[in-house]
């Protein structure tokens, strides 16, 4: 019995359930005089009784996704004839891979399919015969759960106290999900990383000057030892977030300032929506612009000049990461010169100061910590915007603080490590996590920090 | 303003001397008014003329994609050809060799194409795809065997890069240099033949991705996106509208809501790649999800959105104003009747405001799903959440790296496409938001 089959199932039961729930209700009531008797509407006994039906049953779907798999493969390595069960574990999966393409009906190397055939029918058959249990044991918990709740049932029963509390037990569960989301992210990065580790030692990683990730694939292979020396790519990521700041920032402010303290409401209410657009564009579409426009032209006027330009230069990527957080910069800006009261102003202005004096000695130091955090924002986001360098920024790891020369980032070496096929236990795949746990950390500190600044300053005017 | 030390003078000056010495600074004091007001101006253009920059590139570089050049071959179904037996079987029919008809036919046209040489520059006029499109012709309907029909059939990519720059031998030369000179008499006397013209580009919005510019659609990598959308819709919205629930409604301040609300903060400005990283090690190594599947996606871009959606639905039900519950508590509604019956009506449709601006964003989003596999060059329309495919702005991805000229029409055209989505998902949120929005 496939998936779709079996929820459907599921669904028409607790539907049932609930009908039958509520009939029973309505029928208990009847000889203790009505609907009034019951201690909850009718419809919470139905909607207990549907829980009773499918929590155990989905409790029961979600185990069995999670570890049938693991059991089926046991069972199959089990099976395999002793030389291939003895191979070390990326050649196992590899074979495991074959005999499920092979057990999947789909492209498969004809020479070795008699070599696979028996593993990958067994395959099959436990396949189907777990589907089978599965259905058979839904069906049956559903049935006992629903069952167990038909007998509790009695006219005085508490049954929306019952049900709210479990729908209440939900809500909690959805809100812990973003702590779950987060420790997950620690966990798995960390893992991956910590395998990266002990490989190659935290000191080379953090301060090694050399990054060619290209290990030999066989032992008997010379060069391409492999470099895991991260600090070209900090360089290079820094230096690109840094033209892209020097970008946003001063545009940033100043569109900030001007629509917020010069410029009439009409103006204000047409050139603001036109300005977020910039934010709502995919970056994507940035990383193609740098590459097909900007990229180009940088390098046309670098010849002009008599430069020496790299066609991936620095500068490219880092102006149009520059323009993709300009609304970032000007919209956390504005709500930071907003928040400083009209009357810090109007003193400034009585004492006969002119508006930029206004602005530039009262309004932007009172709201200087505002656009602290905003910049702080602004620049995680630039560290780990991926596209535009995935597409702009050359993958050479050099150790230059030369905008016109082509550097590479971290978020570009982790895609550049792992897209495409990859062994899990080589430091070169390893080495895309360790990267990743760089970037979570340093992006979570900056966030931590300006998420702190905007919030003290807003309490300090409100 | 402009203190400085020697004239602290413990004398009170003058009004003259006051008036003087503030008319001395006024001019200069004035034009740095002027200058700074200026600067504003400038960051506004700016920022103005950027927008304006890149939507002028994108669719000056696009619009040429939505149409495609065709030629008009009088094909001749040869059943010798197609059907040695005369069996009409299916299965031999569709094995033949069509591209054996387009060549005879474009013979035809062009008779002093003798050598080997000449001819396979002849036949590379037209696509590859031409052949597919009689077989499908075919199938369609066999009767058609040993007929002879007027065709419009799509030609090559460099052909049609030809045909849209002019026909021009400076842009032949400049831009391509890959048509021979005998295809581009070739072309043009097809073309004075009127043999050749420009019709609207079916296959880009109908086919799935291709290795031929010509053939190459967006429909695949839409239907991807849509699969993917609808996992993150059906999972994001539910979970945010619940948590959010419980953080307004039920949750008492305690350090625990303090942390999961900083948490929630912070997973809204988490890089998306590092999302992409926990797809990678939890869904795919970790449960063995298939890779490049849209379900994982969407499981990805959920954790992603979530945030979003989280936030948006927490300001909604902010906005409820406590007369309403206070209302419903006092006719006797328990706390969950009050928020299920009364709040959530009323907050819905900024919740859903939030979530649509949530699905715009993970429209968008291409650097998480590179991680999980969907970078993989598939042909194949997906028929579902779990078969391979890829999505818009990673399709985007993978044409602007491509070499060929003729993608670079098409990846234009494909952020065309990708912008109209999203176009409609804000224009419907603003829709939804002036609308519904209640103030109280």
């Amino acid at each position: 019995m496939r998936l779709p089959t079996l929820l459907l199932i599921l669904a028409a039961m607790v539907l049932a359930a609930f009908f039958l729930g509520r009939q029973r209700a309505l029928s208990l009531a009847r000889p203790a005089g009505g609907v009034r008797s019951l201690h909850s509407l009718p419809k919470y006994y139905g909607y207990y009784a549907a829980l009773g039906a499918i929590v155990p049953g989905v409790a029961l779907l979600l185990m069995w996704a999670a570890f049938s798999d693991s059991l089926i493969t046991s069972r199959v390595v089990a099976s395999l004839p002793e030389a291939l069960r003895n191979q070390p574990e990326a050649q196992l999966n590899l074979t495991l891979n074959d005999i499920r393409n092979l057990a999947a009906g789909q492209m498969f190397d004809e020479s070795r399919r008699a070599e696979f055939a028996v593993a990958a029918d067994l395959y099959n058959s436990l396949r189907e015969a777990s589907r089978k249990i599965l259905a058979g044991l839904i069906v049956a918990l559903s049935f006992s759960g629903f069952a167990l709740t038909w007998f509790q049932l009695r006219p005085q029963f508490r049954a929306r106290n019952r049900v709210e509390a479990a729908v209440r037990f939900m809500l909690v569960l959805a809100s812990l999900l973003a702590i779950v989301t987060t420790i997950g992210i620690l966990l798995s990065v960390s893992f991956e990383a910590f395998r990266f580790f002990r490989q190659v030692p935290v000191s080379e990683f953090l301060f090694g000057l050399s990054w060619s990730p290209q290990t030999a694939i066989r032992a008997d292979q010379v060069g391409s030892s492999g470099a895991f020396g991260a600090v070209p790519l900090f360089v290079g990521t820094l230096l690109i977030s840094g033209i892209a700041l020097l970008v946003a920032v001063p545009i940033g402010l100043m569109i900030a300032i001007y629509l917020s303290e010069y410029a009439r409401p009409r103006l204000r209410r047409i050139v603001k929506p036109v300005l977020e657009v910039l934010a709502g564009i995919p970056t994507v579409v940035y990383g193609y612009f740098a590459a097909l426009t900007v990229a180009p032209m940088i390098r046309l006027a670098g010849q002009q000049l008599g430069l020496e330009v790299a066609s991936e230069a620095a500068l490219g990527a880092g102006l149009v990461m520059g323009i993709m957080i300009i609304p970032f910069v000007s919209s956390l800006s504005d709500d930071a010169i907003n928040a400083v009261p009209q009357a810090m102003r109007d003193g400034s202005f009585a004492l006969g100061a002119t508006r930029s004096e206004t602005i530039k000695r009262v309004v932007l130091p009172a709201a200087l910590p505002g656009i602290v955090g905003g910049v702080l924002l602004a620049a995680s986001r630039a560290i780990g915007e991926t596209m535009i360098v995935v597409m702009a920024a050359g993958l050479s790891a050099n150790l230059s603080f030369n905008p016109l020369e082509s550097v590479t980032t971290v978020t570009v070496q982790i895609v550049t490590l792992l897209v495409g096929d990859q062994e899990f236990d080589s430091p070169k795949t390893l080495a895309a996590f360790a990267l990743g746990l760089m970037l979570f950390i340093v992006t979570l500190i900056l966030n931590i920090i300006a998420l702190q600044v905007v919030r003290r300053y807003r309490e300090q005017y409100e | 303003m402009m203190a400085n030390d020697e004239d602290r003078t413990h004398r009170p000056l003058s009004p003259e001397e006051t008036r003087r010495r503030v008319n001395a600074g006024l001019r200069r004091r004035y034009r740095s008014e002027r200058l700074f007001r200026f600067y504003g101006i400038c960051s506004v253009c700016l920022g103005v003329i950027f927008l304006l920059v890149l939507f002028g590139t994108i669719i000056g570089n696009g619009y040429s994609a939505f149409r495609q050049s065709f030629v008009r071959l009088d094909i001749h179904f040869d059943p010798g050809l197609l059907d040695p037996d005369g069996g009409r079987d299916p299965e031999v029919l569709s094995a033949a060799d069509y591209s054996l008809l387009v060549k005879a036919a474009l013979r035809e046209l062009v008779p002093e194409a003798d050598s080997r040489a000449e001819k396979r520059e002849l036949n590379g006029l037209v696509s590859s795809g031409a052949a597919f499109q009689l077989r499908d012709a075919v199938m369609a309907d066999a009767q058609i065997l040993g007929q002879t029909r007027s065709i419009w059939l799509p030609l090559a990519s460099e052909v049609d890069l030809w045909i849209k720059a002019g026909l021009t031998a400076e842009s032949a030369a400049g831009m391509l240099g890959r048509l021979s000179a005998n295809q581009r008499a070739w072309v043009k006397r097809l073309q004075a033949d009127q043999r050749i013209e420009l019709h609207f580009n079916r296959a880009f919005f109908t086919s799935g991705d291709s290795r031929e510019p010509e053939l190459a659609g967006v429909w695949g990598a839409t239907k991807g996106s849509f699969f993917m959308l609808l996992v993150t819709l059906l999972l994001s919205f539910p979970l945010g509208v619940a948590a959010a629930i419980y953080l307004e409604e039920f949750a008492r301040r305690s350090w625990w809501v303090d942390v999961v609300e900083v948490n929630i903060n912070n997973l809204a400005a988490v890089p998306s790649i590092v999302f992409g990283l926990l797809g990678l090690a939890v869904f795919i190594n970790f449960f063995g999800l298939p890779r490049s599947a849209p379900l994982v996606g969407g499981l990805v871009l959920t954790l992603m959105t979530l945030p979003v959606v989280i936030i948006a639905s927490r300001a909604a039900i902010k906005a409820v104003p406590p007369s309403v519950r206070e209302a419903a508590l006092g006719i006797g509604a328990s706390q969950m009747q009050m928020v299920f019956h009364h709040v959530l009506p009323l907050a819905m449709p900024g919740m859903l405001t939030g979530a649509i601006i949530g699905m715009a964003r993970a429209l968008g989003e291409s650097a998480p799903l590179l991680m999980i596999g969907m970078v993989a060059f598939i042909v194949d329309v997906p028929s579902g959440p779990m078969s391979p495919s890829t999505a818009l702005p990673v399709q985007i991805y993978l044409w602007a790296d491509s070499p060929e000229r003729a993608f670079v029409e098409r990846t234009s055209a494909a952020i065309m496409v990708l912008l109209a989505f999203l176009l409609v998902m804000n224009a419907s949120a603003v829709w939804l938001r002036s609308r519904f929005e209640r103030r109280w």
